[in-house]
């Protein structure tokens, strides 16, 4: 199974994925990225749109 | 255990949108709650901090500790390097320090009544019996709340999630959503009289890159692409290359990442018992990615007709439509010609952009409107000059 994984010494916390995510399965805090696996339908707008490549997709 | 609060209206997200709109309801007589997730207002600043004075002037009387820069000019640099020098004339624009500017908009809230919570993060909207909002739940300090309310503004920037939560479509598409890296650095050599604004598919694909200059050899230089470029290169590897090209002398003291979503206005603004401004609801400037005055100029109506229609006793979607129909005469209708105008100047091959640049090279800097300068641009799509017209003349 694939999941999108966050990159957390990278990720910037800036949001720009989550105003692409068409399932709305992310979560975005103070300290934290969070994604949820069971909604997300890995259609990779969050890894393409990410502008320092903080995301990736991870086969588990 | 969850605690409750009640308040009038509750603003998620301050930035310069939703401070403003805390502000303008508080001054128009009901109670008030600002939300922030950050631990501070104003941290981290993801924005090249430029705005127009007039369009600043239409909120707000700007104080001199804002401003770290006055630039009276623009300078548009071709994707073969040509330099075209625009006089901006009238209309200054400011860099701003937005770390003290988000800060005194949102003490400026404060001031007028609002109460401000920060580390306060909304993850759910209440509802009532009805199933209309009613509120939201939040998550502040360690502790559970239930914000009550009879208006929630959602002003959560570009994730824009109290929206999508009542069931608007503030999803952005990859193609209008601009992804964005900034660098604030010392020793850039940049003359500090001008925005410079860089084009080209090898510099910003379906984009630009800016410096915005902040004086002392201190800038901000960054640039945005569509997401529709973005999967196979990085917004942060083309800014090396500007870096590199241009600027290899300058020590990077700030990095920040960002996004702006540029598709004009979201198509339904308001639902019973919440509104939503700023990024959340698209209202940058689609063509400059320009967000601040548009947000705040949104605030202030949305604040003043969310408190108009508590003191009725009317918040349904017909009442609160009042700021839908004031946003679209001030701002929302040129907007969406400036959409139009967009998909037409990010269209120009490079070719176009270098032989625009050549034609408006022969003209004094006094002589280049932009509506000449986008004249030019757009000679060759009629109906797009016909578009252009309209905003400059009418
Ligand atoms: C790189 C870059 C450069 C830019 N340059 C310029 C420029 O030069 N000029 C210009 O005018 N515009 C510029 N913009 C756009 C501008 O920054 C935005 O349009 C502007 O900040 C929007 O203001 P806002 O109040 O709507 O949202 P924001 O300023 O994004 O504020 C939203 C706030 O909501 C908070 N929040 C989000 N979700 C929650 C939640 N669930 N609970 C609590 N709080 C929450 C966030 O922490 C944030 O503080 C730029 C943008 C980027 C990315
Ligand atoms: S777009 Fe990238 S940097 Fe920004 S929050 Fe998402 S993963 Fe993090
Ligand atoms: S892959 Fe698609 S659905 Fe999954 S988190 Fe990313 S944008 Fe959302």
């Amino acid at each position: 199974m694939s999941l999108v994984a966050v990159k957390r010494d990278l990720c910037d916390l800036c949001g720009t994925c989550v105003g692409v995510c068409p399932v709305d399965c992310m979560e975005l805090t103070e300290t934290e990225l969070r994604i949820d696996a069971e909604t997300c339908i890995l259609c990779r707008f969050c890894i393409d749109i990410c502008p320092i490549e903080a995301l990736e997709m991870k086969d588990e | 255990m969850s605690e409750r609060v009640s308040v009038d209206v509750v603003v998620v997200g301050a930035g310069p949108a939703g401070s403003t709109a805390a502000r303008l309801a508080a001054e128009n007589g009901v109670s008030v709650l600002l939300l922030e997730k950050d631990r501070e207002v104003g941290i981290p600043v993801r924005c090249a901090e430029g705005v127009g004075e007039s369009s600043l002037r239409k909120v707000l009387e700007p104080r001199p500790h804002w401003i770290m820069n006055t630039v009276q000019n623009a300078e548009f640099i071709s994707p073969s390097g040509l330099h075209v020098l625009v006089h901006v004339g009238s209309d200054r624009g400011f860099v701003l320090n937005r770390k003290i500017f988000d800060y005194e908009l949102a003490q400026m809230a404060a001031d007028a009544g609002a109460e401000v919570w920060t580390k306060a993060y909304a993850y759910d909207l209440l509802r009532d019996s009805e199933g209309r909002v009613a509120g939201v739940r939040v998550r502040h300090i360690g502790r559970e709340v239930e914000v009550s309310a009879k208006v929630v503004i959602g002003a959560d920037g570009v994730e824009s999630r109290v929206g999508r939560w009542a069931g608007l479509k503030t999803l952005t598409k990859m193609h209008d959503m601009e992804t964005c890296v900034q660098v604030t650095a010392a020793r850039v050599e940049a003359e500090t009289d001008r925005f410079y604004f860089f084009f080209g598919s090898q510099v910003a694909p379906g984009g630009y890159a800016w410096v915005f200059p902040k004086g002392n050899g201190l800038a901000n230089v960054g640039l945005g692409l569509s997401g529709d470029f973005s999967a196979t290169r990085k917004p942060i590897d083309y800014l090396q290359d500007l870096l590199d090209k241009h600027f290899p002398g300058a020590a990077i003291l700030t990095t920040v990442a960002g996004g702006v979503p540029c598709s004009g206005t979201v198509e339904k603004l308001v639902t019973d018992g919440l509104m939503l401004v700023g990024d959340a609801a698209h209202q940058a400037n689609p063509v400059s990615g320009g967000g601040i005055a548009p947000g705040m100029i949104a605030g202030k109506i949305a604040g003043r007709v969310a408190a108009e229609a508590i003191r009725e006793g009317d918040v349904s979607e017909k009442r609160l439509r009042k700021y839908v129909r004031e946003w679209d005469r001030e701002v929302g209708k040129t907007h969406r010609l400036f959409y139009r105008i967009k998909e037409g100047i990010f269209r120009l091959t490079d070719d176009e952009l270098n032989r625009t640049a050549k034609a408006l090279q022969g003209l004094a800097p006094d002589e280049i409107t932009l509506k000449r300068m986008f004249r030019v641009a757009l000679m060759k799509q009629p109906k797009l000059l016909l578009d252009v017209a309209r905003v400059f003349v009418g």
